[in-house]
Order: C-alpha cells, then structure tokens, then sequence
C-alpha cells in the first residue's frame, strides 16, 4: 500500500547549492478522534475522546487544543501538568520546537507517549489535505503559522463530516501570537492565548503557578538595565568574521559578578565581569563573547563576593563599581592577567530546573518573590505564586523562562516542591536532582527482565561454565558491604619455574552481572543510563535493582554465585606466567571485612586454607605494589571521613577520617592487575571499540601554585614525569610532622586531571597511558554491579573469549563513544553528589556542636585561608579582615603584624555551624591559635561552649557503616 | 546534559515517532518511479526512468560485432558506461565520466547485466549500455539497472528474468531496527550502511549485492530481505512499463508518455 500521490517543495538553501527534496502527501493519515466518521481508524488508535469535557469556562463546549510551537516552547510545564488533555500537536510544531530546543522536545514526546493524557501528534505536513506550499516572499514562520490554522480549519470541518450539528467538537487554537491570532479569528478560527486559557482553567489548583512569564522582546529598551544582546544572524556574522568567539559561560561559585568563558585558541577561559560584562549568561550557557584588546584585560578578582540582597531591590543594578574596586588593570608581564571580554550574544541557553528555596516578599500578599537556587553559580530568579506562605518553608524546583533586558532577575515559575526544608529526604533530593542523578524507582518493565526472586544456577549453566566450587576462595570489603562484587583465591602450585621460583595460582572472581543484564532490555539501557550507583550518606542509588546487586550478583559466603574469572599463574616474585579468562561458577568460602582479613592475617594460630590463602596473597601484593611504585605510580591521598550514624534518627553522631588497612591495597593490587590485564586483552581483541580508562598527564600549569606553597616549605617537588613527582613526594617529609606529607599528596590530588573512559578507536594507542597508575593502559572490570563501564567490560571479555556473541551496539564505534560520554559524565556527577551529602551530613553534625581543632591551611585568598581539619577532613574558608590582614600577591602571603600565613601552616581554629542561611548553612572557621588580638576567639570562652554540648550529647550509638564506600578501589 | 542519552542513535532521526520517513514515505514504501521506453530512435534500444528525484537515461547498442582483441568464442561481451552529469548532484561534478568511482560503478553494472542476459546466444558479439545519470538523488546504481533492464528490453535482448536493484538501509524506531526500503540521497548521507542488491526476482536470484559500510551481522537479514521485496515491487512497476510499452502501436507517438 503506497502512495504516490504528488511530490512537491522544493528548497533553496545556501547560497549556491540547490537542494531537491521529495515531499509525499498521503491519504491515510489518521485524525485520532474518536468523533471522527470517516478516517479508518482501528480501535486503538483513537487518542482523542468523542466528547471531550471542558475544563475551562471560557469554553463550555466540549472542544480539542491545537497549540502553537511557542506555547509549547515557553509552557511545557503547564503541559506537563495533568490539566491539560485532548490537544492536538501538530507536526509543524512538533518539528519547529526539535528544531529550537531538544530538550523540551523530549519532554513533549513523552507527554504524547503517555496514553492517559491524550495528546494527539497529527503528521499535518504530510497529509494531502493540510500542507501548504510557502507562498513567495513569506517567511517561514508565517508559513507555519498557516499551516497551523488550515490543519485547525480541516479538523473543524473534517469533524463535521456525517457529524450532527452541535455533536462535534470544536477546536481551539492557542496562541500567543497576536497577529496570528487575529487572522485566525478572521478565519473563524476560536483561538485565545495560553494565558486567558490557563487562568479561566477550573480545578486545578496551582497550574497559574506554572505558566512561564512572557517576553519582552530584546529590541525593547524601555527603563533597560543591560546591553540588548546581538541578534543571531550578527552572532553568526561575527564568529565567521572573527570578531565574535563562541565559548561556553561558567559563573564564578564565589563572585556572582564574575564569570568566565572557555574558548578554543585562547590558552586560559576569557575572563568575564560585573552585570554588563556577564549580560544575562547563566552557567552552561552558549554565548557569543567579545573579547577586549590587550590593555584592558584585568585579572581575577580573589575575593568573594554573594549577591546580598535579601529582598527583591526592583529593578536596579548595584553600584557596580564599589563592588568591582579591586580590579584596575595591572602593569603588564602580570602572570595572572586574562583575557577579559563581555558577554554579546547568547547562542543557546542551557537553562534547566533548579533547587532552591523561596525567599518570600515582605510584603504581605505579595506574588512576586525571589528564588535562591542552591547551586551558587545560578542567580537568583524572579517568580510567580500565590502559594508563598507555603513554599517558603519548602525546598522547591523552578524553571527560568526568560531573562529582559528591564530586569535585574531572570523570571521563572514554579515547578513542584520537594519537601520541607531541612528533611533528610527532601535534602537529599535536592543532592540527587542537582547532580542530575536518576533516582527514580525502577519501572515495570526493567524489573519484568529480572530472574525470579528464589532463582537458582540451572544445570545446563554449570555445564557451560569452569567449576570453581571446591576453592576456597574469599571476599574482602568493607563493613556492611552488601554489593559484593569481586572474590580472590591463591594457592601454590607444586614444581618451580625455569628460574627455580615458587609458582602460585592467583583468581579474581567478579560477579557475572552480564549473565543477567542482557544487552538491549529494559534493564540494560535503564543501567547504561545511571551508569553507576551513588553512593549517599546513609543511601545507596542502585545502578541494578536490588535482587541483583545485593543478592544475585553479589558473592556471598556460603553461595553459589556465577562469576567471570581471571585467573594468573605468577611466580614468588609477582611476574606474571600465564593468563586465562573464563566464566566460573564459585561458592565464596567467607566473605570478610578488612579488619577481619587483617586480624586472620596477623593471627600466628590460624594456618586453615582460607588464611593461607590470604598471606599468599597479602605477600603478592606487596611485591606488585613495590613494582607499580617503583614504575612511577603516584600514591595520592584525599581526606575520607565517615559517619557514626543514630540507629533510629538516621542522624550522624560523629564522624572521623578513614583508616587504611594493609588488606584494603592488597584486595586493591589484585584489582588492579585484573583490570590491567583485561585492558590488554581488550585492546587486543577490539581495536576500534574497546573500553579503556585512561588518565592523562596533568598540564604544566596546574602544578604552579602548588609548587611555590612547597617552596615555602623548603621543597622543590620535580613534576616533570610521574615517576619523579612519587620519588620527590617521598622525600618530602618533615621531621615531626607526619601530617605534612599527607598534606602534600591530597594538595597533589587536586592539581590532576580526571581520569575518563573512553572508547580505543578514538585515541592514539600513546594516549591511552594511565597517568596515576602508571601504566599504558588500563581498563575497568572489577565492580559490574556498580558501574556500567565493567558491564561493557565483562560482554567484550566475553565475545573475545567466545562465551557470549557480540551485538551490534557493543562493536559500534559511535555508540562507544556516546557511551563513554554518558559514563564519564554521570562518574563524575555521582562524585559531586556523594561529596554534597557529606557536606550536609557535616551540617547536621555540628548543628549543636563548637569544636576546637588542628588545621592546616590549603590555600591562601585575598580575604581568607582555605583550611583543611585532618581529623575529620572539613575544610572551608576562614575569612581574614582586610583592616588586619594584608595579602601579598607575589607570595600567596596573609600578614597581620609579624604573623604569618602561608600554606601549609598549622592552626588552630574553632568550628561551628552557621545557620542563618538555611539554603547555605556553613561551617564557620574561627581562628584560635595563632593569637591575633581583636580578631581570634579566646579559648577560654571556646572550652566553656564545648563543655555544654558534650553535655547535650547522648549515649554514643552504635556503629553503624555510613557508606559502603569501597572508593579505595575506585583507582 | 545527557538525558537524551538512550535516544541518540547515530546520525540524524531517518523514522519520525508516527513512523514516518523524512520525506513521508513509511519505511516498506518505495518512492515513486516513472518509466519509459524508446526515448531515443538511434539506438537499438533506450530507456528512461525516474526514482524520485533520481533520473537516468539508458541508451543500448548491439549486439554487434565485438572487436577483435575483447571477443569471446561463447559468449558475448558486455561493454558498460556509466556517466553522471555534470548538473546531477547538488554542487557541479567536475568529472563526469571516467572517473575512479564512475569507472569503479560501469565494472560493477558490468557484472550484473552480465549475469542476467542469456550470453550464449551472441557468441563473438558485443553489447553497449550507456548510462547518463541526469539527477542523483540517492540509489543511482540501482536506478542505472532498472534503466539498463528496460533498454536491453527495448533492444530486444533476450534476458532470463527481469533485473531488479534496489537499496535498503536501518533506521532505529523505539530502539528497534527497522530497515528502509529505496533509500534516499538525505537517508544515504545519514551515515547509516547501504545495502545495495541486484536481483532476478522471477527466477530468485541475486545477481550483485554491495554494502556501502560495515552492518552487523544481526540486521544483515532483514535489511537483505526489504531490499529483496523492494526488487520484487520494482519488478511489477518494469513489468507494467514493459506491457504498456508493447501494447501502443510500435511507432512513437508523443503521447505515449505516462503510465
């Protein structure tokens, strides 16, 4: 059954090219009503009703929705609300708003996806008695507008074939186009705009909330208070010319009036300043920038700076230049100025939802009120509601919607709420909303591709398999681990090596989650989407559902799991001898924590199989540990703390940093020559589509500060390979201070770059080098239940060895790399969002709590010190007065009289929890010690405090483990 | 942001969510194809045909006596060209014959017509077939064999079967395969693989089949097999050309033009 009606449209594009495109219109395109007497629809695809119930009182009469694309550009939230049903989109819009915004796009297809809503998308632009051709000299828009009136006016007319009078239901066409609008009504189309619509709606409490402000065009410049941005066709012009650069704004965390852009060709981000140099960029978004000549670039600002208003000033812009006072150009050779430019133009806006809280008017009865988001670097947004007495003690989601020149806010509305403030579950929401973490439960259908909860190992799957039953083998992780997902084993093998070597055998078991994530169900792709678990404070956020990553997949004592072995045969001195891969069936013999593997270890009285196994092991990993040091790997060190959590408040009740155990680097060596050697294979086997994790060298640059604080120091660290960087980080010690050295290599940490996954047919086999372990190539394939990078892992392992058939997406050069995208992206979010929940639990820790501690400065600012607590790895900012303090530039110095402060520096500070922001409650640092009169606290007054709330403090619970962190692997 | 994430499938969306193509045919359809026979009177025999927007021209001369060095003893020689204008493509073709990929396009063309045409009965003979692509618009091999078909048989060659070719490609629906049938210049450029087969529908055989890049091999078989239906739908439209052809009087006459 085919159509070939008649082709037609022809479009001209560019300017010498003429491009010929068919264009088919059909005859058997369905309406989707159900009023309908003449389309042959079949009983399922009706989507419209037959008699449609009005919700709104301006039209009683049952009737059908058209929209038009802006509405459904600006007021996709008020769609997305159940309100609205029975709307027809038509292609012309739907194409229209993919073309303009691909994000609400998808939110818009899944409204339609959505069978209780209704909505009908009508491939108007294809149907033989709907298209129109674009008259000469009109412009597309205007096109499209007609296109949407004459596919309104043959519903109308095409609803009233066979129909009875008055029997049928209308249509409405919403619109906010005025003119488009008045040639409808000419038409004797019913049409009225979103706003009239939504407001006359009835029974639905809260929808007025969502309709997204409307814009004031950027050429108005009434009462304007920025630049009017470029339009795109200038932006364009000016790229192509090169006056104009493309690059993407990140706001300043710490200086609401300072941005920068990054931009290709210019070795540091353009540096951006005050409101008419950011001009309405918010964070992520594609801007056009100009950037100024030479003389007039400045440096950074290092101070900081928030946006203080704490009510809504109106429409003024602050005294921009008390604010920026500081940044007067500096003479030239300046190692620290920038490029400095302003904003022109934006490109695209990548504006999301944002988490944040209601600051309400102080007018009583007032609509209008500010939003502080959460995320620092997003300004605060101007919003509609009447529901304020309720949501301001709420945390609440709101999108931005527009941002005219005439406003000194970007204006937003209301999304939905999220829970009161200071709730544990609401707060961790905001955690997992912001880091775009998806948390959702998991659907129906990926939970229908789940074995039965009682499954056991079939026969036949044992026959397919290695039977590892009989060795004793053992599993080591933290306390209260419940994803078990690796198992070793070593035993010696009798006879020597040519060398008159020892011989041992050495397995890796790793839970075979591929046998149950297949490639391409439901539970699969939702996998690749979460790409990993997050692990919360208190919360874990599965990647699998729980039946497998804490059962199924998870190697118990005592059960029989399914599992994909790596198994060496290596000699006394840790030379590899062999390799061999194969899936296995094991019983796990014990599963340990690393303190009970310790204890076993050190346990001169227990000789059984499982503790022999373990000092083959623990001895093994030494030597593999010596060799991966003496090749240049770095031992780097960030602070680790966890928490004490209250049994029944689920509170913290203490926190302290992490201990590492000799068990812990060697379930860690294991993992690492696991990963290593199927990195090797992989590569091998799959030139093009391999996944490999790599870590690149860190630049040059980002060495410069931290070299000349451990000047200070008297160290001259040589970071030319990483080879040296270890060796010089070994030597500096200093007598006594046992903490510097730490010190050093968590301050290393911070100058490198992140390590990325990325698929072997997109790097030079040179790049491929994994910096921190020192190693050329490196892959992940230890840990499938909580990352998605081991899954595709495990099923590349699998087809090379010829245990499982490849898929095409698996050898898919493009979907490799889109997945490494996602991965990387997702890895590196969750790491945010774990980081964010121990800052809030910190917060809830010291709610009722003043401490006095040692602390370690970071590093230095204009206007305080970063400080470090290594008893419980906080640190934060303690805030210097600049009539005490003076701050040397050259030196990273702060000085107040013959005192001193420099990184590296011992202090002693007081630590409690400021509340009087509740979106930003903080640590407040205070120095003690060294003394400063007028400025430090007195100890004395600090002691007094601290007896009371040790007093306050109840019994000690118990311990229970705040996370099964197992990041001391995450290498 | 990277929510789109499980929907990002490489290249552009070749299938809209209602299911249709870019251009609005459904996956299985094919474009519209017109043919004639007889355009030309010099040759022995010539034939034109549309594919959409791709238009060739195929003239044929012969059989005739093949030259000495090229004749074979049994059978007959297959001399093919093919040409694209230099006006066919979107921005002017600089070379339009004896190119690389023209020449490599004539060997290929050889193959096929070779295979469908009963060789045996022309021993020491040759037959020219002179291809002209007027418009490419995706498919112009296939275009160039269904004209080639067309013209032998105005030429009066005697052939085992009709010779059939046309294009398949995937596109991803859902997440699902869903092949394409006649694929267009703008699915072509897509970046997805082609399948190209030329086949004898009426007597079930393949004659020559190309791909345009690496298919996995789980969706060789239903791209093969739209590409096989697509021959066979092709085979009814020639069909009909060839007896509408046959049924007007054997003189031209200037309304012997549509279907």
């Amino acid at each position: 059954m085919w159509t070939t009606k008649t082709f037609l449209t022809k479009t001209k594009r560019g300017n010498i090219i003429k491009i010929v495109r068919e264009h088919y219109l059909r005859d058997d395109l369905l309406c989707g009503s159900a009023a309908c007497n003449t389309c042959p629809h079949k009983d399922d695809e009706f989507v419209l009703d037959g008699k449609p119930e009005s919700i709104c009182s301006l039209y009683s009469y049952p009737h059908y929705l058209i929209l038009d694309t802006n509405v459904v550009l600006h007021q996709i939230d008020v769609l997305e609300e159940d309100a609205l049903s029975n709307v027809i989109i038509l292609q012309t819009v739907l194409e229209e708003v993919k073309h303009q915004n691909t994000a609400i796009y998808q939110r818009l297809l899944e409204i339609i996806a959505n069978k209780k809503r209704k909505f009908y998308s009508f491939v108007n632009e294809h149907h033989k008695d709907t298209y129109i051709e674009r008259n000469p000299g009109e412009k597309q828009n205007d096109r499209n507008d007609r296109a949407i009136r004459k596919a309104a006016a043959w519903y109308e007319t095409h609803l009233s074939i066979n129909s009875v009078v008055g029997q049928f239901p209308k249509i409405v066409l919403l619109t906010d186009d005025e003119n488009n609008r008045k040639i409808a009504q000419e038409e004797g189309i019913v049409c009225c705009s979103i706003k009239d619509y939504v407001e006359n709606v009835t029974g639905f409490i809260g929808l007025l909330d969502k309709l997204s402000k409307n814009v004031a065009p950027e050429a108005c410049s009434k009462d304007a208070l920025y630049p009017a941005h470029l339009t795109p066709a200038q932006i364009h012009e000016g790229i192509r010319g090169g006056k104009l650069h493309q690059g993407t704004f990140r706001a300043s965390r710490d200086n609401f009036l300072e941005g920068t852009a990054v931009i290709n060709g210019f070795e540091k981000p353009i540096l951006l300043q005050g409101h008419s140099g950011i001009n309405r960029a918010v964070d992520g978004d594609s801007i056009a920038v100009e950037i100024f000549p030479e003389e007039e670039w400045r440096r950074p600002m290092d101070i900081v700076l928030e946006d203080k208003a704490d009510d809504d000033p109106g429409d003024q812009l602050e005294e921009e230049a008390v604010l920026l006072k500081n940044t007067k150009p500096v003479e030239k050779g300046d190692d620290e100025i920038t490029p400095t430019g302003r904003v022109v133009g934006i490109i695209r806006r990548k504006w999301r939802q944002y988490c944040g809280i209601l600051m309400k008017s102080k007018f009583p009865g007032a609509t209008r009120h500010l939003f502080v988001p959460a995320e620092k670097r997003i300004p605060r947004v101007r919003i509609e509601t009447r529901q304020s007495d309720v949501l301001a003690s709420q945390r609440i989601l709101v999108a931005l919607d527009s941002w005219p020149r005439n406003s000194r806010y970007p204006l937003g509305h209301f999304v939905r709420a999220l829970g009161k403030i200071g709730d544990k579950n609401a707060e961790n929401e905001v955690i997992l909303l912001e880091h775009d973490v998806p948390h959702a439960r998991f659907s129906e259908a990926v939970l229908a591709c789940l074995p039965p909860n009682d499954w056991t190992i079939p026969e036949e799957e044992i026959k397919k398999r290695v039977d590892l039953r009989s060795e004793c083998i053992c599993s080591v992780d933290p306390p209260g681990c419940t994803d078990i997902d690796d198992a070793l084993h070593a035993k010696a093998l009798p006879g020597n090596t040519e060398d008159g070597l020892k011989r041992y055998e050495v397995g890796v078991h790793i839970a075979d989650v591929t046998h149950f994530v297949r490639p391409n169900t439901a539970l699969d792709k939702e996998a690749a989407n979460r790409s990993t678990t997050v692990y919360l404070v208190g919360r874990r956020i599965d990647m699998v559902p729980d039946l497998l990553s804490s059962n199924l997949c998870s190697l118990r004592g005592g059960e029989e799991r399914l599992a994909f072995s790596c198994v060496w045969e290596v000699d006394e001195n840790a030379n590899i001898l062999h390799t061999k891969f194969h899936k296995s069936v094991i019983k796990s013999a014990a599963a340990m924590t690393y303190e009970e593997a310790q204890i076993a270890i050190d346990d001169k009285s227990r000789n059984d199989a499982i503790v022999s196994s373990l000092r083959i092991l623990n001895a093994l990993a030494k030597k593999l540990n010596r060799k991966r040091l003496d090749n240049g790997a770095l031992s780097l060190s960030s602070p680790e703390i966890r928490f004490q959590i209250d049994s029944e408040t689920h509170d913290p009740v203490e926190v302290q940093a992490k201990k590492i155990l000799d068990t812990n680097s060697m379930v860690e060596e294991f993992m690492l020559l696991a990963n290593i050697s199927v990195a090797q294979r992989l590569a091998a086997e799959f030139p093009q589509c391999a996944l490999l994790r790599r870590h690149p060298a860190p630049p040059p640059a980002n060495f410069h500060t931290f070299l000349k604080a451990a000047k200070q120091q008297g160290f001259d660290l040589d970071v030319s390979t990483n080879k040296a960087f270890s060796k010089s980080l070994d030597a500096a010690v200093i007598p006594g201070r046992p903490f510097f050295n730490t010190l050093l290599r968590i301050m290393a940490t911070r100058c490198m770059q992140q390590a990325q996954y990325f698929s072997s047919g997109s790097k030079t086999v040179e790049e491929y080098y994994h910096y921190g372990l020192a190693c050329p190539i490196y892959t992940h394939f230890t840990s499938p239940i909580r990352r998605y990078a081991d899954v595709i892992v495990h099923r590349l392992l699998a087809a090379s060895i010829g245990c499982d058939v490849t898929h095409a997406t698996l050898l898919d050069t493009k979907v490799a790399n889109s997945v490494c995208d996602n991965l990387n992206y997702r890895h590196r979010q969750a790491q945010y969002a774990g980081r964010a929940s121990v800052t809030m639990n910190t917060h809830i820790l010291f709610n009722k709590r003043v401490e006095v501690e040692l602390a370690s400065v970071l590093a230095v600012k204009r206007n305080a010190v970063h400080v470090l607590i290594p008893k419980y790895g906080l640190e934060g900012p303690l805030y210097l007065p600049s009539d005490k303090f003076t701050y040397n530039e050259e030196e990273h110095i702060q000085t107040c009289g013959d005192i001193v402060l420099k990184t590296f520096d011992e202090l002693t500070v007081r630590l409690s929890l400021d509340s009087s922001n509740l979106q930003h409650r903080k640590l407040v640092f205070e120095l003690v010690k060294p003394h400063i009169p007028g400025f430090s606290v007195d100890i004395m007054e600090v002691e007094d405090s601290k007896a009371e709330t040790e007093k306050d403090q109840k019994k000690r619970k118990e311990e229970t483990p705040a996370k099964s962190s197992k990041k001391s692997k995450k290498k | 942001m990277s929510s789109d994430f499980n929907v990002k499938r490489p290249g552009l969306e070749l299938l809209s969510s209602q299911g249709l193509r870019l251009d609005g045919r459904r996956p299985n359809e094919l474009r519209r194809i017109q043919c004639k026979l007889g355009v030309f009177t010099q040759p022995d025999g010539s034939a034109y045909i549309e594919q959409g927007n791709t238009k060739v021209l195929a003239a044929v001369y012969g059989p005739h006596q093949a030259a000495k060095s090229k004749s074979l003893q049994d059978s007959v020689v297959i001399n093919c060209q093919y040409s694209m204008a230099t006006f066919s493509t979107g921005e002017r073709k600089k070379r339009p014959r004896g190119g690389r990929k023209s020449e490599a396009i004539s060997m290929q063309l050889t193959q096929a017509i070779t295979t469908a045409i009963k060789k045996e009965l022309y021993p020491r003979s040759q037959i020219d077939v002179y291809l002209e692509v007027l418009q490419a618009d995706g498919g112009a091999y296939s275009a160039s064999v269904n004209a080639a078909t067309l013209a032998l048989i105005d030429a009066g060659i005697p052939m085992k079967a009709y010779l059939c070719s046309c294009t398949a490609s995937i596109a991803w629906k859902d997440g699902k395969p869903e092949p394409l049938v006649d694929v267009s210049h703008v699915e072509e450029s897509a970046g997805g693989s082609v399948l190209t087969v030329s086949s004898l529908p009426s007597i079930n055989s393949v004659a020559w089949v190309d791909m345009s890049q690496r298919l996995h091999a789980d969706y060789l078989s239903v791209v093969m097999k739209r590409a096989m239906q697509g021959c066979r739908d092709i085979e009814v439209i020639l069909d009909k050309a060839v007896r509408e052809h046959l049924g007007e009087s054997w003189t031209m006459s200037d309304d012997a033009v549509a279907i």
